[in-house]
């Protein structure tokens, strides 16, 4: 404080800006970082029950992820799931603009797709029913994401808290129509057909196939596209994109545009393909079930990379997989998961920390080095505090 | 007026990296009671001498005695302990607060303040802070700021905001106040009134330093000025005893010698013609005054002026990312150069068309038909000896910032911060490249092959240190950046080159770099705008210079014959009798390089 | 009607709570949106507290008073946690966020299953929190006002107290001023001496405590002590309440009222479908929605977020 009469103490660690970070130092922390949350989960999962041992957790940690070609394939398909999220939201972060309803996009595109199916099934073919439904996904998608954009561009609305409201929103909506649809029911529409599940397609490839016909799209999209390029810019320096004549209002409804075409075929493929069946109540148990948040973290986390997303999409499914394989073994509830994810997000996160702040420690020898001698501090104020 | 020294700064040397040295031995003294002006050019290291008292800097060498004792200031803390207390250029305050709570903020109180049980002042009502608001208000109507506590800062102007940090920083202790360009942002009317306020803080024995490069202000408020050249201290005299004349010598300096190889003017035209242009910014300061002039092709015109006096504004204004309060810019865009024959026009439409000057001999004259007989004219044209000259005459007035760009008008601007005005910090030297010209090709995607050998060709010939054309752009150094972005606009062949500061923060051998470049592209018939702040630069590099003061154009004048004292003397006032050398003088110029 | 009321006033003040929190630590310029995590976490310190006193046959002033001070603890915690990682760390704030939800909601959830299966019931512990004789004692006669304003449980009254506290601080003190400060422009109260980054940890502790004890008293009062329930949605609902009452605990007093009503009201409304009861959920989103709209609008400089809001504050970086 400004007229306490000691001097301020100089603190312990001292923190700059890492400006040059190569590549490799970085994934170097990652990895470490990884290797760690791993450990400090199985740490804390031995001390919370005494069947899990070191072994029984690495057994199943592996086991549920990579114990049988079944187990394999349910693991990309999430993972594609996840993967196909995360590209939605990933060019909006790109330019900036905080989009965390991706849950809520995908939500509507899920609604879009249950809602024909379960009016339409039956009265038109069923190729006639996908492709309509295909439709209403992404329609529905791109007005949840584009109608933020626009008063983000039209008014400057705090853009991440409307899309807070809008998941929400979606969420309740997706509720109502599971209700109207079977009043009776568990909270879960099964579609029996009308969906690519009743042409007997198999999920897996279909899903697999087309996210990572996507994720390509989106690297070369956001790397050699000048949409891409233009995101880029307005994302890096808004005032340099005005220098050169960008329109950046209108470069903001278009990515959302895309962002909404992706969560569209996200919650197309969840009910139609993956589940075949909608289930919404208003807690975050629902058909995204928190995927689109999760995105958020895989996104950021890959630096909105996409291929960088397949890995970092990877390891949130491995630990969650794997967690519920464990939770599952030593019976320790639904929940386990959850909380083992959360302490792996605290470390991978913290490693942005590491990676552009150095620490600088104060030497010892300048502890005792004078604070400067000075007359009389001016106001002898003493403050209670 | 006590004769004591409030201040004392021997022999303090301030560098920056290993290449500017921003002060080299000054020595300074502040009395106590007085009103010093620091006066230097841009670049001269008024600043940063100031912030070395204030806390900002610590000084690499020499000492600071504060009342006759010597002292380490680490932070701005530190210097209020002093009670020390500076005003910067940009404000620090909240916006949503009153001016008392904004000026109240983070004090502490005195044990002894307020009423009650030790509880309820440890928690700190704020109306127990009331009285002292009411206090506070008295103290503001006594130095007759005129101004009321209750507001909030946002409904304020700028000379209002600047009155609440003076207040602050009086209110914090100080008797020692540092104003760095306080009247940079105000009206003449508001100058005189901070003008009163500050002597009558010098009456009740206060000591101020005003940062100035106004000259007319050196004389109204100081009562001694301490000049500074180019990080060095060149005297300090009683303001009494000199002249704006001698002072100006002192900031200005000698004239150097610069071995900038200016080449006449080349075929010069009128490229651009500004007409009565006036922007008036956010705060509703006119910041360009009913601005005139013409840009020709194949010279350059420098623009002087001490900075913040409406060149950024007046190029921006131009570059339509300004809206214009009025005026007009017209644009001469040189279209064909081909002879004409009578299969294209008819002879009245020819003779309307050499009225309007777009008809010249192959030699460069302006055909003049009038006095000439039908037939002539015939035998002229079927001879191909009139070279057709219509230059498409565009109104710039309607066109978005991109059109302008489009049609070759192009504003290299080189701000203090360089990332955010034409670059993109976290981009490679090839992205960067592609800012302006990506959306050329129809492809939906960027080709990056053009601008990579653009990129390489401009790290070869502009001697870029950088370790690939893939490092993001701001990981270079300052002049490399610089390098990078004047090299990028100099590469799309524009037709009208405007380049603001563009060797700001540079060393001498990128700076000459630079100039090279902008000499280029004056021989290849371009319409260079050059605003620098270096006037011994400006003279040697430029054909005309026009001098811009407080938005207004103090005069156009012919930088082969004028002296650096004159620019300097313009610079500070607009004079009765505005000079004006205009592009028919710049001709014949052109005729005798021959 | 009464019930209805009653029954409002008793939901909200959960929100009430974690907005009330959630306030405290945005005006300190982040964007918390771990507060549904740190309700979880409160509500395991409450539950715990509870039931430790509860069996050690504390008396019920005891009881609930361990309870709260174990949601703060809890909450506290969590708040520190996030604290460290956006305010030391600089870390994104809603990346953050998110984790600590899942984190906290993950733990809640762990833990309520670990206290299923070895059958330790919250419910007799509970009784002490929600029942109303601890205040008012049981004389008090039987009517309407009673019922509405005197029926409910002591945690009620404290969150509406914190809520005021909150309030007076924010508004009246000196503290208040420095913590807007710090929340509107962290350089500018760096440069009045103001310590920004001490301000910004004991708000975002104090807050997250506040918004633990909000899932406490879910748990405890409007569950009675069952913890199938989720708290995450109240979580988010807090946070909407925020923009609701355009970040002043005194309208999110009678905000929290209005968002209880909402929630509870499809319990309560006949001759509406079960369809339709759904659809009225929504109600408390869409109305802060449109408010979000509105402000932004209008663009009036006392109803915008903390201009701050979500931008880490790192002083060299000037």
């Amino acid at each position: 404080m400004a007229n306490s009469e000691k001097h301020v103490k100089e603190p312990l660690v001292h923190l700059t800006r890492r400006m040059n970070v190569s590549a490799s130092f970085a994934w170097m922390i990652r990895i470490g970082a990884f290797i760690l949350s791993i450990l400090v989960c199985c740490l804390i999962s031995s001390l919370l029950s005494d069947k899990v041992s070191f072994g029984f957790f690495f057994k199943y940690l592996f086991g549920g992820t990579f114990g049988s070609s079944m187990l394999i394939m349910n693991l990309l398909r999430d993972l594609a799931i996840y993967l196909l999220l995360a590209l939605a939201v990933t060019p909006c972060f790109k330019m900036r603009y905080w989009n965390i309803g991706g849950e809520g996009q995908a939500m509507m595109g899920a609604f879009g797709c249950s809602l024909v199916v379960a009016y339409a099934s039956g009265k038109l073919p069923v190729w006639g029913t996908i492709l309509l439904s295909f439709a209403a996904a992404v329609v529905l998608a791109v007005f949840w994401a584009v109608v933020p954009a626009l008063f983000k561009a039209k008014w400057n609305t705090n853009e991440t808290l409307l899309t807070l409201m809008f998941n929400y929103i979606a969420i309740c909506l997706g509720a109502y129509l599971i209700k109207k649809v079977a009043p009776m029911g568990t909270g879960i529409l099964n579609f029996q057909d009308g969906t690519l599940a009743s042409l007997g397609v198999g999920d897996f490839w279909i899903i697999v196939v087309t996210v990572t016909v996507l994720t390509v799209l989106m690297f070369i999209y956001q790397k050699y596209s000048k949409h891409g390029y233009e995101i880029a810019v307005v994302g890096e320096a808004p005032n340099t994109a005005r220098y050169i004549g960008i329109n950046n209002k209108k470069v903001i409804v278009r990515t959302l545009l895309l962002c909404g075409i992706l969560s569209g075929i996200a919650g197309f493929l969840l009910v139609s393909v993956k589940d075949a069946s909608f289930l919404s109540d208003s807690t975050s148990q629902s058909t995204v079930a928190g995927r689109g948040f999760t995105a958020i973290l895989i996104s950021w986390l890959a630096h909105f990379h996409p291929l960088a997303m397949a890995l970092t999409s990877f390891l949130v499914v491995f630990i969650t997989r794997g967690a519920n394989q464990i939770g599952n073994m030593a019976r320790l509830g639904n929940s386990y998961a959850g909380m083992m994810v959360g302490i792996f997000f605290f470390f991978i996160i913290a490693t942005e920390f590491f990676i552009n702040f150095k620490l600088n420690f104060r030497p010892r020898a300048e502890k005792a080095a004078p604070a400067g001698a000075g007359p009389k501090p001016a106001g002898e104020q003493e403050g209670t505090v | 007026m006590g004769n004591n020294l409030a201040i004392e700064m021997v022999n303090i040397t301030k560098a920056f990296g290993t290449k500017v040295v921003a002060n080299k031995h000054v020595n300074m003294d502040l009395r106590e009671g007085e009103i010093l002006a620091v006066l230097g050019e841009n670049g001269s290291g008024k600043t940063t001498l100031m912030n070395m008292i204030a806390g900002i800097y610590t000084p690499d060498s020499g000492k600071i005695i504060v009342r006759g004792e010597e002292v380490v200031i680490k932070s701005p803390i530190d210097a209020f302990r002093y009670h020390i207390g500076m005003i910067h250029q940009h404000f620090k305050l909240v916006d949503l607060f009153t001016a008392a709570d904004n000026i109240l903020l983070g004090e502490r109180m005195p044990d002894d303040y307020g009423h009650g049980p030790k509880f309820f002042r440890w928690l700190r009502f704020n109306h127990l802070s009331r009285n002292r608001v009411k206090d506070l208000q008295k103290t503001v109507d006594r130095y007759g700021f005129g101004l009321d506590l209750s507001r909030k800062i946002y409904d304020m102007s700028v000379s209002e905001k600047q009155t609440v940090e003076i207040i602050k920083v009086l209110y914090r202790g100080a008797d020692i106040l540092i104003l760095d360009e306080p009247t940079a942002v105000l009206t003449p009317q508001e100058i005189d009134k901070l003008f009163a306020v500050l002597r009558k803080m010098r009456n009740e024995g206060k000591s101020i330093i005003i940062i100035t490069h106004k000259l007319n202000e050196v004389m109204a408020i100081s009562d001694r000025v301490c000049v500074l050249r180019k990080g060095e201290h060149i005297a300090t005299v009683e303001t009494a005893k000199t002249t704006e004349k001698e002072l100006t010598d002192m900031m200005v300096g000698q004239k150097i010698d610069l071995n900038i190889n200016r080449t006449g003017p080349v075929q010069p035209l009128p490229r651009l013609m500004v007409r009565d242009m006036s922007v008036v910014n956010k705060e509703g300061r006119t910041v360009v005054d009913h601005v005139s002039f013409d840009v020709c092709g194949g010279e350059i015109l420098g623009i002087a002026g001490i900075s913040g006096n409406g060149q950024k504004e007046l190029l921006e204004g131009i570059a339509g990312l300004q809206p214009k309060a009025g005026g007009d810019v017209i644009f001469r865009n040189p279209k064909r150069d081909k002879p004409v024959t009578f299969y294209h026009k008819d002879l009245k439409k020819i003779r309307a068309m050499a009225a309007e000057g777009f008809f010249h001999y192959p030699d460069g004259e302006c055909v003049d038909l009038r006095g000439k007989k039908d037939k002539e004219v015939i035998r002229l044209v079927n001879g191909e000896q009139l070279l057709f000259y219509e230059d498409e005459i565009i109104d710039l007035k309607d066109k978005t910032p991109r059109e302008i760009q489009e049609l070759g008008i192009k504003l290299s601007f080189v701000p203090e911060d360089r990332l955010n005005m034409g670059l993109v910090g976290n981009m490679s030297i090839v992205d960067n490249m592609m800012l302006r010209s990506y959306r050329k090709s129809r492809s939906v995607f960027v080709n990056r092959k053009r601008p990579k050998q653009l990129a390489d060709d401009i790290i070869r010939d502009l001697e870029v240190v950088t370790p690939s054309d893939m490092v993001p752009v701001r990981r270079l150094s300052g002049g490399n950046v610089q390098k990078v972005l004047v090299g990028r606009e100099i590469s799309s062949s524009p037709k009208v080159l405007m380049a603001a500061y563009p060797v700001r923060g540079l060393d001498i051998n990128s700076s000459y770099t630079i100039y090279n470049l902008l000499n280029i592209q004056k021989r290849k018939n371009v319409a260079v705008v050059y605003v620098g702040e270096d006037l011994d630069v400006l003279l040697a590099l430029c054909d005309r210079i026009l001098v811009l003061c407080g938005g207004r154009v103090s005069g156009i004048v012919d930088a082969r014959h004028i002296t650096k004292e004159e620019l300097g003397l313009m610079m500070t006032k607009v004079p009765d009798i505005v000079p004006s050398y205009t592009y028919e003088g710049l001709q014949k110029e052109a005729e005798d390089n021959g | 009607m009464i019930t209805v009321i009653t029954q409002a006033i008793r939901f909200g003040i959960v929100f009430l709570y974690g907005s009330t929190g959630e306030i405290l630590i945005e005006k300190s310029g982040h964007l918390n949106l771990g507060i549904p995590g740190i309700m979880c976490l409160g509500g395991v310190g409450g539950c715990m507290g509870a039931y430790w006193t509860y069996q050690a046959g504390a008396p019920a002033f005891l009881v609930v008073l361990v309870a709260v001070l174990m949601a703060m603890l809890f909450g506290g915690l969590g708040g520190l946690l996030y604290g460290v990682f956006t305010i030391t760390m600089r870390c994104n704030q809603n990346v953050t966020g998110l984790s600590l939800t899942t984190f906290g909601a993950g733990i809640l959830g762990f833990w309520g299953t670990q206290m299923g299966e070895k059958e330790i019931m919250f419910a007799p512990a509970s009784r002490y929190a929600f029942t109303p004789s601890l205040f008012f004692g049981n004389s008090t006669p039987d009517n309407w006002f009673t019922t509405i304003f005197m029926s409910h449980g002591v945690l009620v009254y404290l969150g509406i107290l914190f809520a005021v506290i909150v309030y007076l601080i924010l508004n009246l003190t000196r503290t208040g001023l420095s913590l807007r400060a710090v929340g509107e422009n962290p350089a500018a109260a760096d440069a009045a001496g103001i310590p920004v980054i001490r301000y910004k940890y004991v708000s975002c502790v104090i807050g997250a405590a506040i918004s633990g004890v909000g899932g406490a008293f879910y748990l405890l009062d409007c569950t009675r002590g069952s913890l199938e329930y989720m708290i995450d949605a109240m979580g988010w609902l807090a946070v909407a309440l925020v923009i609701f009452s355009l970040w002043r605990p005194n309208i999110s007093i009678f905000g929290s009222f209005i968002f209880g009503f909402l929630y509870i009201l499809p319990r309560y409304i006949e001759g509406v479908g079960l369809a339709e009861k759904e659809l009225l959920k929504v109600i408390p989103y869409a109305v802060t929605a449109l408010v979000l709209i509105v402000i932004s609008f209008f663009n009036k400089k006392e109803t915008q977020p903390p201009a701050a809001l979500g931008l880490p504050y790192f002083r060299e970086d000037r």
